[in-house]
C-alpha cells in the first residue's frame, strides 16, 4: 500500500485539477437541463417540488398539456416549420456561395467572404432590429410573420454551411477537380460529378446543424413574428417563464430538445457512414460539428 | 483548425489560368442575399436614425437622401449617456462591466476544460467533445428556463443551501441580482468559447512542449512561457467570438432578473424598439453597439485569417 503522500506526489498521476474542473463544468452545464427534463414528467403543477411521475403535461391533461393546448402546439409547429423552410433555403445558398467564392478571384469575393464571417460574430439583436425596421417601414410584400422570420434566419445562418463547405474544400484540395478537367470535363461537369459528391458529407452535416440551430433561435424570430400564432417555442418560453407556468413549458422544451437530439444523432450517424474509409474527412464528432 | 480559420485562409485558386465564369455565377445568389438582407437593412437603420418622426402617429419616417439627414435623434441618444441627463450611461457601463467579467470567467473556466479535452483525455475525447457540443443544440431559452426553475424561492438552489432544514435560506435570486445575471451570461456563452479553444489547443505541437520540459522548465514555467504564447491568437479569437454576441444580450437579464437594475444595452434597445416614437432612439442605440463592435469584429476576422502563428 502506498502512503497517501506518495499517491499525491506520484509523478505519473493523472491531471487531477483539470479533471475536477472538467467534470465540474460538465455537471454544472448539463444537470440543470436534466432536472428541467425530469420535472416535465411531474405529476403536479409545480416545477420545483416532485410530486410523482406522469405524462400529463405531454398528452394526459385535457386542457393544459402540449397535445391539447392549442397555443403550445402552434408554437411547436411554427418552430419545426421555420426549421425546415430555413434549412431548405440556407443550405443550397450557402453551399453555392462557398463554392463560388472559392473559384472567384479578386477583391469582391474577399469582401463578400469577410461580410459572411462578420455575420457570424454580429450580435443577433442588431440584425433583428434592422430587419424589423425594413419590414415595418418599407412597402415590401413581406409582412411580419413566417416570411420575415425566414428572411432573417437565412441571413443569420448562411455563414454556417458556407464555412463548413469551404473548410472541407480546403481539405480536399483542387487535385480531383483538376484531374477531371484534364481528362476532358468542363468546369461545370467537374463540379457536378467530382466535387459535389465529395462535399456531400459536409453539406449533409451543415443541413443538420443549421436545422438544430434554427429551431433554437430566439432574438430574430421574436422581433420578426407577427401575431402570436407565429411565435415559436423559444418565444413562448421567454414570455411565460417568469409567470408561474406549469410543467407543460418544460414538456415543450423537452420535446424541442428531443427533436434537436434526434436530428443531430441521425445526422452524425449518416455522416459517419458517408465518410467511412475517407481519411481526409476526420470522421469524428469534431469534424461533424466543424472543429476538426 | 477551426472552420472560420480555414475558410478565411483558403485563398481563391490562383493556379488555374482559365478564369471560369462559374465562380461568380454560383456565388451571386449568396452575395446578393447578403447585400439585400444584411447590408441593406443597416442602411435602413441609418435612414431611420437620421430621419424624422411622424408628428401624428409617432412612427419613424426614414429619410433616404444622406444630404437631408437630421442628426437630432442620434444627438439625443448621445446626450443622454453622460452628464445630468445620463439615463443611458449606467446601462452602457453595466454592459461593459458584465461582458468583461463574464468573458474573464468564461476564459478561466473554458481554458482548463479545453486543455484537458484536447490534450489529456485520451480515449474519452469523443464522448467529452459530444458533451461539450451538447449546449449548442439545447435551446438557450431552455437552459435559462432550467435555471429560472432552480433559482425560484422554493427551488432546488435554496433548498440545497438550506441543507435539509438546518438553515432557512430564502434568497430571492431572481430579482435584480447582478451576480445571477453575470453567472447566467457565463452559463449561456461559455460553450462558444470552449470549442475554438479546443481546436487551437489541439493543434499545438506536442514536441515543442516536451522540448520545453526537457530543457528544464518546470510545469508552470513551460505553460506560462511556451504554451500560452503559442495559443495567444486562439485565445483572442475565442474571447472575441464569445464576447461580441454578449453585447447584444438582453434576454438573460430579462429572464433571470426582470429588473432595470441589471439592464444592459440590449435591454435599452429592446425597450425602445416597439415603443411608439422611440424607434429612432432604438436605431441610434443599435448604431452605437455596432460602432463599438465593428473594430473587434474586423480584428476577429483578421486574426482568424492570419491563422496559427506557431505552425
Amino acid at each position: 500500500m502506498r502512503s497517501p503522500v506518495t499517491w499525491w506526489n506520484d509523478p505519473w498521476r493523472p491531471p487531477r485539477i483539470l479533471l475536477a474542473v472538467t467534470f465540474g463544468y460538465l455537471a454544472w452545464s448539463l444537470i440543470p437541463v436534466l432536472i428541467a427534463v425530469i420535472f416535465s414528467f411531474n405529476d403536479g403543477r409545480s416545477r420545483t417540488v416532485w410530486q410523482g411521475f406522469s405524462t400529463r403535461w405531454y398528452f394526459g391533461d385535457p386542457v393544459k398539456s402540449v397535445w391539447h393546448d392549442a397555443a403550445l402546439h402552434t408554437a411547436l409547429f411554427q418552430t419545426l416549420k421555420l426549421g425546415l423552410i430555413t434549412t431548405l433555403i440556407t443550405v443550397p445558398l450557402g453551399v453555392m456561395f462557398a463554392i463560388g467564392i472559392d473559384r472567384w478571384r479578386g477583391r469582391l469575393p474577399a469582401g463578400a467572404n469577410m461580410l459572411m464571417l462578420v455575420s457570424f460574430v454580429l450580435p443577433e439583436v442588431l440584425l433583428a432590429v434592422s430587419l424589423l425596421f425594413v419590414v415595418t417601414t418599407l412597402p415590401l410584400p413581406i409582412k411580419l410573420g413566417t416570411g420575415a422570420q425566414v428572411l432573417g434566419l437565412v441571413t443569420f445562418q448562411i455563414a454556417y454551411p458556407a464555412v463548413l463547405v469551404r473548410a472541407r474544400m480546403a481539405t480536399i484540395g483542387t487535385q480531383y477537380e483538376e484531374a477531371a478537367m484534364d481528362l476532358g470535363a468542363s468546369p461545370l461537369a467537374a463540379l457536378r460529378r467530382v466535387t459535389l459528391p465529395m462535399l456531400l458529407p459536409a453539406i449533409f452535416a451543415s443541413t443538420v446543424l443549421v436545422f438544430a440551430d434554427v429551431i433554437d433561435d430566439f432574438v430574430l424570430v421574436r422581433y420578426l413574428s407577427g401575431s402570436s400564432s407565429t411565435e415559436p417555442v423559444s418565444v413562448k418560453i421567454y414570455n411565460t417563464a417568469r409567470a408561474a407556468p406549469t410543467p407543460a413549458l418544460n414538456a415543450l422544451a423537452t420535446l424541442l430538445l428531443f427533436a434537436a437530439l434526434l436530428a443531430i444523432t441521425v445526422g452524425y450517424l449518416v455522416y459517419r457512414r458517408m465518410t467511412r474509409g475517407d481519411n481526409t474527412a476526420g470522421g469524428g464528432i469534431a469534424a461533424f460539428a466543424g472543429e476538426a | 483548425m477551426t472552420l472560420t480559420e480555414v475558410a478565411a485562409q483558403a485563398k481563391p485558386q490562383s493556379t488555374r489560368a482559365r478564369g471560369s465564369a462559374l465562380g461568380p455565377v454560383l456565388a451571386a445568389p449568396g452575395v446578393i442575399w447578403l447585400l439585400l438582407f444584411f447590408l441593406g437593412p443597416l442602411y435602413v437603420v441609418l435612414a431611420i436614425v437620421f430621419g424624422r418622426t411622424d408628428p401624428i402617429f409617432r412612427t419613424a419616417v426614414p429619410v433616404w437622401n444622406p444630404l437631408q439627414w437630421n442628426p437630432s435623434q442620434f444627438n439625443y441618444v448621445l446626450s443622454r449617456i453622460v452628464g445630468s441627463q445620463g439615463i443611458f450611461g449606467p446601462a452602457l457601463l453595466r454592459t461593459a462591466l458584465y461582458v468583461l467579467v463574464a468573458g474573464l470567467l468564461c476564459l478561466l473556466l473554458a481554458f482548463p476544460v479545453a486543455y484537458y479535452t484536447a490534450r489529456l483525455s485520451g480515449r474519452w475525447k469523443g464522448l467529452l467533445l459530444a458533451l461539450l457540443i451538447a449546449p449548442f443544440w439545447i435551446s438557450y431559452m431552455m437552459r435559462m428556463l432550467a435555471w429560472v426553475n432552480l433559482l425560484q424561492d422554493d427551488g432546488l438552489v435554496n433548498r440545497l443551501f438550506s441543507m435539509g432544514g438546518i438553515f432557512d435560506v430564502r434568497v430571492h435570486w431572481l430579482t435584480g441580482q447582478p451576480v445571477v445575471v453575470v453567472l447566467g451570461l457565463v452559463y449561456g456563452y461559455v460553450a462558444y468559447m470552449i470549442l475554438p479553444l479546443y481546436a487551437g489547443l489541439d493543434r499545438l505541437p506536442q514536441s515543442t512542449l516536451e522540448a520545453a520540459r526537457d530543457l528544464g522548465a518546470s510545469r508552470f514555467a513551460s505553460f506560462w512561457r511556451v504554451t500560452l504564447p503559442m495559443c495567444r491568437p486562439t485565445i483572442v479569437a475565442a474571447v472575441l467570438l464569445t464576447c461580441l454576441p454578449m453585447l447584444g444580450d438582453y434576454f438573460t437579464s430579462d429572464m433571470l432578473s426582470a429588473s432595470p437594475k441589471t439592464a444592459m444595452v440590449g435591454n435599452l434597445i429592446n425597450d425602445s424598439v416597439q415603443s411608439p416614437g422611440q424607434t429612432g432612439q432604438a436605431g441610434a442605440l443599435v448604431m452605437l453597439v455596432l460602432l463599438v463592435a465593428v473594430l473587434p469584429m474586423f480584428y476577429y476576422v483578421r486574426v482568424t485569417s492570419r491563422g496559427d502563428t506557431a505552425s
